[in-house]
């Protein structure tokens, strides 16, 4: 009897130590970060301010606030910065589900037919070293400054990195599985429901988090080569106008936004892929 | 039958009603290098199973088993001869054939009981009684609770049970075995051929067993082929007449017709295992 409360006084014991050094843990990984920051963004405030850097050309943090509060409060010149935000995050959000769709339909098509991936692919590759950003240009010229050609060119962008996940993903596919459904009868059908796209998401789901950083840059440059309205508008109107406070708002606005949907990408990575094992690096992380 | 398989999938009521015999005459299969050479895998390979008998294939790496079994299961085309699975001429998949690999080949993502109750699902059975099925078939390989966990949970012993339950869900006329205990500690392996052999005597499905081990293949078949190696060919054929049912593994490698058989064999294949060595090392230097 002794022996099993001593046992189990020993066993919390331990439990109560391992959490403290995670409690200790966390509390001097936070504060590293935070020092990180004072440190960056304070030397930032002293050398502007004491005029080692030109404020004029670089900024300073106090001013990006000033203006982010500027942004939200007195709005644009093209109406209020929610309306701006939203025209951007639309086209985003709309190029990349456009480019994802084609991406991911293209690539498991071609990585699963040799032919047409060997009659496609050198185009496919030639299109892909191209630097894609300058049909921003084109597409405005085709087809104006409304939100068509933003959610063109951030598609295009999203299209390539999506495509080439998924066509590599599928090539990588255990062949072994494959030729384990076959012979329990499986048609081409069935084995690209049960082998192949599974196998593929994989590949799809990490590429995604790149992509939305594309779509994001697609809209932007096609808002700053030509808008009526958006944040790419309102940078460069900034920059036309020499204020460089502003242009570090709209980065600090979209990082935020970005962030978000990284964090929504990661859940979905959560929800899709929770059979595979847990990553080494979390598992170390606790 | 009826009375042994309570649990047919009915959605395939031909199968597994009768084992298949499978006749092979004269297969040979070439292959293509990436350097447009070709490359003679195996030649005049003529082998009979007879329906219901447990065929084991040994021989040295690289001798083509696994292509002969890739040519019954109808993954491949002979380049030449034929594969008749129950007087049908092999041409495209076989009916009623279950594989097993060496590596696992389970869904990571699906859980267990997904990866087991993917045959009757294919086959068209309802996921309901697939789903029942796949329970029963569990239980008998002792992973009763185990339904919900995905395979990086699992040991390798227990990856095995479900990789085997997965093929013998839809009462296979043919189970074709590619090394399928090739990767485990020797503890569990005899576990496993136990359980094997335990299940093997319930259906009795014809086996095409490849392995490596000498052991493995005396204990557990009923015909013990040799194939030697470049192009592969096969060299003999022993009998073997322990009696059935064999029981425990372990305890049969030390009878002595086992070990009288095992020598026989091994005097055979020890040729074959010191020239493909000798020829591997050669190509290595």
């Amino acid at each position: 009897m002794q022996e099993q409360t001593q046992a189990q006084a020993q066993a919390s014991e331990l439990k109560a130590s391992a959490r403290r050094s995670m409690n200790r843990r966390t509390i001097s990984v936070w504060g590293g970060r935070a020092i990180l920051a004072v440190i960056v963004i304070g030397g930032w405030q002293w050398f502007t301010t004491e005029g080692w850097v030109d404020k004029f050309f670089f900024g300073q943090p106090t001013e990006i606030w000033n203006s982010l509060v500027k942004l939200f409060t007195e709005g644009t010149a093209f109406g209020t910065i929610w309306e701006n935000l939203g025209v951007t995050m639309q086209e985003a959000f709309m190029g990349f589900a456009l480019g994802t769709l084609v991406g991911v339909v293209l690539g498991l098509l071609l990585g699963s037919n040799k032919y047409l991936s060997a009659v496609v692919g050198p185009y496919i590759r030639i299109v892909n070293s191209i630097p894609r950003i300058v049909l921003g240009s084109i597409f405005i010229v085709a087809f104006g400054l409304g939100t068509f050609p933003k959610v063109l060119l951030a598609a295009v962008l999203v299209f390539f990195v999506v495509f080439f996940n998924a066509f590599q993903g599928v090539r990588e596919v255990d062949q072994n599985l494959v030729g384990n459904v076959r012979v329990l009868g499986a048609s081409p059908l069935q084995v690209a429901i049960h082998v192949t796209i599974p196998s593929a998401m994989t590949w799809i789901i990490a590429s995604l988090h790149t992509a939305f950083g594309f779509a994001i840059i697609g809209a932007l440059v096609a808002e700053v080569l030509g808008a009526q309205q958006g944040i790419g508008l309102i940078i460069s109107q900034a920059q036309g106008t020499f204020d460089p406070n502003t242009v570090f708002a709209c980065m600090v606005i979209i990082s935020v936004i970005t962030l978000g949907a990284e964090a929504l990408i990661t859940l979905l990575e959560h929800k899709l892929l929770k059979w595979r094992p847990p990553n080494r690096s979390e598992a170390q992380a606790i | 039958m009826n009375a042994i398989h309570p649990n047919r999938p009915p959605g395939a009521p031909e199968r597994a009603e009768v084992a298949a015999g499978i006749d092979i005459v004269g297969l040979t299969k070439r292959y293509l290098t990436p350097k447009h050479e070709t490359f003679t895998a195996i030649r005049d390979v003529t082998l009979r199973v007879e329906p219901g008998e447990f065929c084991a294939i040994v021989g040295p790496t690289g001798c083509g088993k696994s292509t002969t079994l890739a040519q019954v299961s109808g993954l491949e085309r002979p380049s030449a001869g034929s594969v008749k699975v129950h007087d049908q001429l092999v041409d495209g998949i076989t009916n009623g054939v279950s594989y097993m690999f060496q590596a696992d080949a389970l869904f990571p993502w699906k859980t267990v009981l997904g990866n087991v109750l993917i045959g009757p699902v294919l086959l068209g059975t309802p996921k309901k009684e697939a789903t029942l099925l796949a329970r029963d078939w569990l239980r008998r390989v002792g992973l009763a609770g185990f339904e919900d966990r995905y395979p990086h949970q699992l040991s390798g012993g227990m990856r095995k049970r479900v990789a085997m339950a997965a093929a013998l869900i839809n009462n296979p006329r043919i189970l074709l075995m590619d090394e399928p205990f090739g990767a485990l500690d020797v503890q569990t392996k005899a576990i496993m051929q136990n359980e094997l052999l335990q299940l093997w005597e319930e259906l009795r499905p014809s086996v095409l067993f490849i392995t490596h081990d000498l052991d493995e293949a005396v204990a557990l078949a009923d015909k013990v082929v040799i194939m030697t190696s470049s192009p592969g060919t096969i060299k003999d054929v022993f009998d073997i007449d322990l009696p059935r049912p064999r029981g425990d593994v372990q305890k049969i490698r030390h009878e002595e017709r086992f070990l009288e058989l095992q020598g026989q064999i091994w005097e055979s294949l020890k040729d074959e295992v010191t020239r493909a060595y000798k020829q591997s090392a050669g190509v290595a230097a």
